[in-house]
């Protein structure tokens, strides 16, 4: 199935994106900004009206991501039915500010990349909201949940539609806002509320703001890619920057910096190596949070912000090289955290980190990596999305419990949950003809193209990692479906649950999403029909050919799948799995704890900050308040002294008057001798 | 013979000296007076001496100015020493140090 692009021509490096300018948009696509409107209103709406909206808050938010997905969905068609070259439009909306030479305008751009994100965003979304109607249907707080979410889709769609960097971090933040109001959703405990649950809400106040804060270190890099934008070309436009960036209009050291400032931004977005210890603990949010923002899509914004400033990375290798690095650690250090964890959610959000490691590490190939990158972002926002909604219905049927280890044997009471994550779980493993094979099986080829060691090294990690996935995967749908049940309908200290199926608010989401998962990554390779979709944005990818044959790559990946599903299945169903956490080795003891990662931050980054923070304030409490203090008690002092020549003796003001005279007198003279 | 302009100069710095130290140093609010006339009246001296070595009048008419300006400003002077004396008794500037601080 992959010989046909792999057999076209090597020429590699002559492959460029594609940087043209966008024509306008008429029709249904002039109306995109209502995309990004609607959800936006419906926003502010459940939030303004407060409890009065609570008992129908929930249905204006399903509608106004409905509406999303349908509009999404009407401009997909009409760019479909354009030639391949005129995918690309702009919607002009207006001019935000200037200043001098520099003038701002926003507007929406959309193209094939920004509308398989509008695609994406929204489809999943929608069924995310229909999920959280059931799932949160407990809750008090149903309403500003609603509202939260609707404004994350409008934010997003913002982030993708933007036709400059700028109107990208209005939705950069806006999607980090939503992301931090969401991960402490749950912070509201009341005062007399128990101990534990007060605890819990601050622990989750605390994820909230270990997530927006390390989001801010990031966002650091994508401000300093926008002033170096400016300082260069003048402008943060898409249509300006990219342009200049392939034409030579910024130099290669410039171009670097960018690279690098877009890089760190991504980082901090997506949760890559060295800003990926908030993603775990982001899982403190409402589980159909997790699914859409902390897996589906805003995490991967960062591979769209690499893919979308592709021109960018072409120009500088040292950069592009720092994306295949960073890719290829993250992609290793998820997979090695999930094998260890017992927390279901935690499982899939080092799962999420890893497999974004893939798309990075395709997004840092340069053009013949760009398409499969967004493939496997597109695939994986469908899985991934539903391998969390599985879990959230398994939290839903077992009392918010997410302890694997009391899990077990729950196929007989999840019959659905059960089918649907399995398929999620095949999709994930990359077994054809499921979807994450056809992108996964793409990118891990792709990382053996290349000459000398480079593609030996990077496609055995990959490799290694697809290994990895397939057995902490299966060790996740083993723990939670198949063996013996070790959850307890007696009291114990885990307390007693009632395992059921959910209800179909909640099951049918997960169907449709199946569906894709089952369907959508072999559709779209037909005719390589999505890499051909993307074209006008990635350019025409003439993939070289690997220093491996492809098919001996594609059994090798396999193979290595299989021996992950058997090893995990000798491990937890042919024995039994124990309920409390047993002593491990090293490794394991070092994964549970996400490698030190919270460690290591804090000796690298909390504490030298914490002195600085220290020494900054002494400095301004004694040398800058000193300073200003001593020039007041000074002039003070002064004022006192002069007081006292305040005399009332006319003759001592006489007197005066007759020294300054002289001294003017003296002064004139000196002037002039 | 012509007396130099070195003559006048001098005699005008001699005059407005007497004057200043006399306004300076007395206590006496009339005689204080009589050194502003002093030394009002030395700069007049300077004027006028300039005035004829330029041959020209601006500075005879402003000693002319001075000189009225003087006569204002002795009788507002004196009429505010007189009712001064005439609430305190003493015409001692000394004493008048109400205006302290």
């Amino acid at each position: 199935m992959t010989a046909s692009s792999l057999a076209l021509s090597s020429g590699l490096l002559a492959a460029q994106s594609v940087v043209g300018s966008a024509a306008p948009a008429t029709g249904a696509a002039a109306l995109a900004w209502l995309l990004i409107a609607v959800p936006a209103a419906s926003a502010a709406v459940l939030l303004l009206a407060g409890r009065a909206a609570d008992p129908w808050g929930h249905w204006l938010g399903v509608l106004a991501s409905a509406f999303s997905a349908g509009l999404g969905l009407v401009i997909l068609t009409q760019l479909l039915g354009l030639p391949a070259a005129d995918r690309v439009l702009g919607v002009p909306l207006w001019r935000w500010f200037g200043a001098g030479d520099l003038d701002v305008r926003l507007g929406l751009r959309l193209d094939p990349l920004s509308l398989t994100f509008v695609v994406l965003v929204t489809c999943v979304g929608f069924l995310i909201h229909l999920y959280s109607v059931a799932y949160m249907a407990h809750d008090r707080d149903r309403r500003r949940f609603f509202a939260y979410l609707n404004f994350f889709i409008a934010a997003m769609l913002t982030l993708v539609l933007g036709d400059s960097y700028i109107a990208l971090f209005i939705g950069w933040e806006g999607v980090g806002l939503a992301s931090y109001l969401l991960i402490g959703f749950w912070n509201t405990a009341d005062a007399d509320a128990p101990q534990a649950e007060r605890f819990t809400s601050r622990e989750n106040a605390a994820a909230a703001k270990k997530a927006f804060i390390m989001n801010r270190i990031g966002d650091v890099g994508l401000l300093l890619a926008m002033m170096a934008c400016i300082a260069q070309v003048g402008s943060v436009a898409f249509d300006t920057v990219l342009p200049a960036a392939q034409e030579g209009g910024i130099s290669a050291g410039w171009l670097t910096a960018i690279g690098f400032s877009l890089l760190l931004a991504a980082c901090g977005k997506s949760a890559q190596f060295p800003l990926q210890a908030w993603l775990g603990d982001a899982m403190a949010g409402p589980t159909p949070v997790s699914a859409l923002i902390h897996a589906a899509t805003m995490v991967t914004a960062g591979v769209y912000l690499i893919v979308r400033s592709g021109a960018v990375f072409e120009g500088a290798p040292d950069a592009q090289l720092a994306v295949v690095v960073v890719g290829a650690i993250t992609l290793v250090l998820g997979a090695v955290i999930g094998c260890a964890k017992d927390d279901m959610k935690k499982v899939l959000a080092a799962s999420t980190m890893s497999q974004i490691g893939y798309m990075m590490l395709g997004a840092g190939l340069g053009p013949i990596g760009y398409a499969f990158a967004i493939f496997h972002l597109l695939t994986h926002g469908f899985f991934k999305a539903q391998l969390f909604l599985g879990a959230g219905s398994v939290m839903h049927a077992m009392s918010d419990q997410v302890n694997m280890r009391r899990f077990g044997g729950l196929r007989r009471a999840m019959k659905i949950t059960w089918i649907t994550m399995g398929i999620g779980w095949l999709a994930i493993l990359g077994i054809p003809p499921f979807s994450g094979f056809w992108s996964k099986d793409r990118i891990i080829e792709a990382a053996f193209v290349g000459d000398g060691a480079r593609p030996w090294i990077l496609g055995t990690i990959a490799l290694l990692g697809a290994g990895l996935t397939a057995f902490y995967m299966s060790r996740l749908f083993f723990m939670i479906f198949h063996g013996r049940p070790r959850w307890t309908t007696a009291k114990d200290i885990e307390g007693e649950v009632h395992p059921h199926e959910s209800g179909w608010l909640m099951t049918l989401p997960l169907i449709v999403l199946s569906v894709f998962s089952l369907g959508l990554g072999g559709a779209l390779t037909v005719g390589n029909a999505f890499v051909t979709w993307l074209e006008p944005v990635t350019g025409h990818a003439t993939h070289g050919e690997p220093v491996l044959p492809a098919t001996a790559i594609m059994l090798a990946t396999l193979a290595l799948v299989i021996v992950g599903i058997i090893t995990a299945w000798t491990m937890y169903v042919r024995r039994d799995v124990p309920t409390v956490v047993q002593r491990a080795n090293v490794l394991v003891e070092a994964a549970r704890h996400d490698m030190y990662q919270d460690t290591i931050n804090e000796a690298v980054a909390m504490r030298p900050g914490q002195g600085l923070v220290l020494a900054a304030g002494a400095s301004d409490r004694y040398v800058v308040d000193g300073a200003v203090e001593g020039l007041a008690k000074g002039t003070a002092a002064l004022g006192r002294l002069t007081a006292r020549t305040e005399s009332g003796y006319v003759r001592s003001y006489a007197g005066y008057m007759f020294g300054g005279a002289v001294l003017a007198l003296i002064a004139v003279l000196a002037g002039r001798f | 013979m012509s007396v130099p302009v070195t003559a006048y100069v001098v005699l005008a710095g001699v005059l407005f000296t007497l004057g200043a130290l006399t306004v300076l140093l007395r206590r006496n609010a009339i005689i204080e007076l009589m050194g502003v006339e002093l030394m009002l009246n030395a700069v007049n001296l300077v004027l006028v001496t300039f005035s004829r070595m330029y041959g020209d009048l601006t500075g005879q008419v402003f000693a002319f100015f001075a000189i009225v300006v003087a006569a204002a400003e002795t009788v507002v002077g004196l009429s505010i020493v007189v009712s001064v004396f005439r609430t305190r008794r003493s015409t001692s500037v000394d004493d008048l140090n109400l205006l302290k601080n």
